[in-house]
């Protein structure tokens, strides 16, 4: 079993709110992120497959796949977007960190063919990331 | 479903590392340049992981603002711009990156229950890095 990572970037606004608390709990819970105008991050998006090595190609996965299904399930749609308001899973949950490793890991894992997806981590900045590996 | 989270914090710090154990020969053999009797310093990186359930409510595994004021009140107070062997965990333990990770874990363990303690590992210099993930980890 052989582990290949991909890394990607994207850009993107959001801000933390849940309809369901108080504005005093929403301050109080996300602090500055509750700002309603949003704020941005530079995200590094780092996908890991794994699989065994083919003897033919001496691949894992075809990494031009692996790229092509990344720029199209994933910064297609998050890249210089308003998570809150432009991509359909923020519309009901927080685009927190964690969701978006658990959002990006439900895109990625149906369209992935050759290799299994193993992790997906997400940098909200270099000194804070999140992992996925698909748990329950 | 369980996410990951990693957060990284930075202190600076002082140490030498000598045993009392060793002769002065043995000391210098072992340790080489840690071994300098007026000490050295390092800008130490830490990486937190804890682990849970994501909440429903808040999309989080802990609030990060707990988890930072936890760490900066009981492990960045502590440590950054110190002399390591003048502290009491190491005045019997040399304060190897290897027994300051163990100590920053069991600080963690101890006293936050926000989220489950995954690892605590430090890097010394970008050159090396230790981690640790309790005792029952093999």
């Amino acid at each position: 079993m052989v582990y290949l990572t991909r890394k990607a970037e994207f850009s993107a606004a959001h801000y933390y709110h849940n309809p369901e608390f108080t504005s005093e709990e929403n301050q109080r819970v996300f602090g500055k992120c509750n700002n309603p105008n949003g704020h941005g991050h530079n995200y590094t998006l780092e996908v890991t497959v794994k699989g065994e090595v083919d003897p033919k190609s001496g691949f894992v996965v075809d990494l031009k796949q692996l790229k092509d299904v990344m720029s199209r399930e994933v910064l297609d749609a998050f890249d210089h977007r308003f998570l809150n308001k432009e991509v359909p899973e923020f519309l009901t949950k927080i685009p927190t960190t964690e969701n978006l490793a658990i959002a990006i890991w439900q895109r990625l894992a149906p369209k992935l063919k050759a290799a299994q997806l193993h992790r997906v981590r997400v940098y909200e900045t270099p000194d804070l990331f999140v992992d996925f590996y698909g748990e329950a | 479903m369980k996410a990951h989270l990693t957060r990284r914090y930075m202190f600076s710090a002082s140490h030498r590392l000598h045993s009392d154990e060793m002769s002065e020969e043995e000391n210098r053999a072992t340790y080489g340049k840690c071994n300098n009797p007026y000490g050295h310093g390092h800008n130490y990186t830490i990486e937190v992981t804890v682990s849970g359930p994501v909440d429903d409510q808040t999309g989080m595994v802990c609030n990060l603002a707990d988890l930072d004021a936890f760490v900066h009140n009981q492990v960045l107070e502590r440590y950054d711009h110190q002399n390591l062997n003048l502290l009491s965990e190491f005045v019997k333990q040399v304060p190897t990156t290897e027994n300051l990770c163990i100590a920053i874990y069991e600080i963690m363990k101890r006293g936050f229950h926000n989220a489950h303690l995954e690892k605590v590992r430090i890097e010394e210099t970008m050159m090396n890095s230790f981690e640790y993930r309790g005792e029952s980890a093999r």
